[in-house]
Formats: C-alpha cells, structure tokens, sequence
C-alpha cells in the first residue's frame, strides 16, 4: 500500500474514532462543558479534513489562511453571540 | 507524489483556480456558519427545550450518516491520489464509491424526514405534534432548514462528482494534468461533509 493511500485510510480510522468518541461524552455526566466537548472534537474532524483531505498541508502559508479565514470569522460571529445570549441568560 | 506542473504559468494558474475555490468555500461556511450560530444561540437562550427538541431527532441514524460521509471524502481523497498518480481506472472507481456514499446519505436523511413527518414534526404538513412547545418547534424548523440546505449542497456535490467520473473515465479528461479539476471537485465535496461534522453536534447531540 503506498505511502499516500496508508496516510489517507490513517485520518479516515482516526475520524471514525472521534466520532465514536462525540458518542462517548453523551453517556458521560459533563453538564455545562458537553457543548465545549461535542464542538470540540467536531473542530478536531474539521482540522484533520482541511489538513489531509484537502491538501492544506502542501499549500502555501498564504493559500491556508485564505482556506481557514472564513472559519475564523464565523468562529466570532458564533463567539461573541453566544456570549451575549449566555450573559442575557445569566441576566 | 509531487504535482509536476509544466511551466510556472501552470503552477500559476493552479494556485488560482485552488483559491477561487476557497474563497467560493468561504461563503458557503458564512452560509451554514449563521444557521449553525442561531442553533447554538437557541440552545444557550433555551437550553431545554432545544435539548428535547434534539431528543426527538434520531440520534443513530445521524450517527450512521456522519460515518457515511466522512468515508464519502475518503474515496474523493483517494480519487484524488490516483488521479495525480495517472491510475484512471482507480480514480473514476473512487469517484463512483463517493457518489455512492452520497446517495446512501441522502437515503437515510429521507428516511429520516418520512419518520419525522409520521411524527407530525414536520412544519407546515398536516397533524402537527401536539406535545411540541414553541421553541422545540423553532429548533426543529432549524433542523430542516440547516439539514435541507446541506442535502442540496450533497445532490450539487453528486452531480459535480458525477461529471468528473464521467468525464475522466470517457478519457475526455486527461490524468494526470486532469487531476486539478478533480482536487477542486474534492474541495466542494470535503467542504459539504465539514458542514455536516458541524451540523451533527449542533442539532443531534444536544440532548443533554
């Protein structure tokens, strides 16, 4: 099996495994931190997709900040409004 | 394997295709990113009516759906690998694999709706839920939104991968310099299953 197609089928068995692990932290007790855990691991997929499966790990420096840009001004928009309803809430 | 490109110009107008795709790709996370950002604002404002809103959704047929997907963008990467690597029979057979995947997805997402209308969850369908409180009914309608949405974007992903399968196997595209219009076919495909990678946590497992 070549080098390539072994790094390929490696993430994919990794990403079957943080999925099982999304399905573990449900029967765990976590409360307020669950969302921080499912999020998280689903930003850990996200992460192993952009880097293998879409190449970003042999595109230029600037060629991966255009690729993630977007996704880091999302992560604002979805930062600061959860804190403002979650302050809200508290009020 | 290293992509050989045959004058600077070539390698030139790769990156720029490649970059018009992640801008393209950009606005698409702006897409999903705001119906993504109001689920989370429902679930911090209404902690437990999403939570039972989500409950009803079924957890293991989205489970099965994410396994689904995350294969799908494996035999597109694989497809990929081949096709740089001039194998055209392995390529347009990964391809076919992926759109494969694709349409089991949208298999199971229509099994998924058929049950939610039988259970009157469904808006503006007859026999509506009783039980169903207003938020839980807003957090589903974020439910069908997002996940209509995103299997839109699966079928235009289907039918762009659908092309390139064809194209390449009827030898109309050349490998390996046809590998390019493969890698930008691939990026729409991985950028729809990172959606979905996002949308499974926001609406499936909330139930806390």
């Amino acid at each position: 099996m070549s080098k390539s197609l072994r790094r390929l089928l490696v993430v994919w068995g990794l990403l079957l495994v943080l999925l099982a692990l999304t399905i573990a932290t449900l029967m765990l007790p976590l409360g307020p931190v669950a969302p921080v855990a499912t999020f998280g691991i689903a930003f850990a997929k996200a992460l192993l997709i952009a880097w293998v499966f879409m190449r970003l790990s042999v595109e230029s420096g600037l060629g991966r900040l255009m690729a993630m840009g977007a996704i880091a001004w999302v992560g604002v928009l979805i930062v600061l409004t959860a804190l403002d309803f979650a302050a809200r809430a508290m009020a | 394997m290293t992509e050989t490109a045959i004058s600077a110009d070539d390698a030139y107008r790769r990156e720029t295709d490649r970059w018009g795709m992640y801008l393209f790709l950009a606005s698409e996370v702006m897409l999903f990113g705001a119906l993504i950002g109001a689920l989370i604002a429902c679930r911090i404002l209404y902690p437990e009516a999403a939570a039972d809103a989500s409950r009803r959704l079924n957890l293991w047929l989205g489970t099965a759906n994410t396994a689904v997907l995350l294969t799908s963008s494996l035999m597109v990467a694989i497809a990929g690998e081949a096709a740089r690597a001039d194998r055209r029979r392995v390529a347009v057979g990964a391809l076919a694999a992926a759109i494969g995947l694709g349409l089991l997805f949208l298999a199971i997402k229509a099994t998924e709706y058929y049950q939610e209308y039988a259970d009157g969850l469904m808006p503006g369908v007859a026999d509506p839920d009783p039980t169903l409180t207003r938020i839980e009914v807003l957090f589903l309608n974020g439910y069908f939104v997002a996940t209509g949405l995103h299997a839109i974007h699966m079928l235009a992903g289907i039918v762009l991968l659908a092309t390139l399968a064809i194209r390449v196997g009827l030898g109309r595209t050349r490998l390996p310099g046809g590998a390019h219009g493969i890698e930008l076919g691939a990026l729409y495909w991985h950028l729809v299953d990172m959606v979905w990678v996002f949308l499974y946590p926001a609406l499936y497992l909330v139930r806390a």
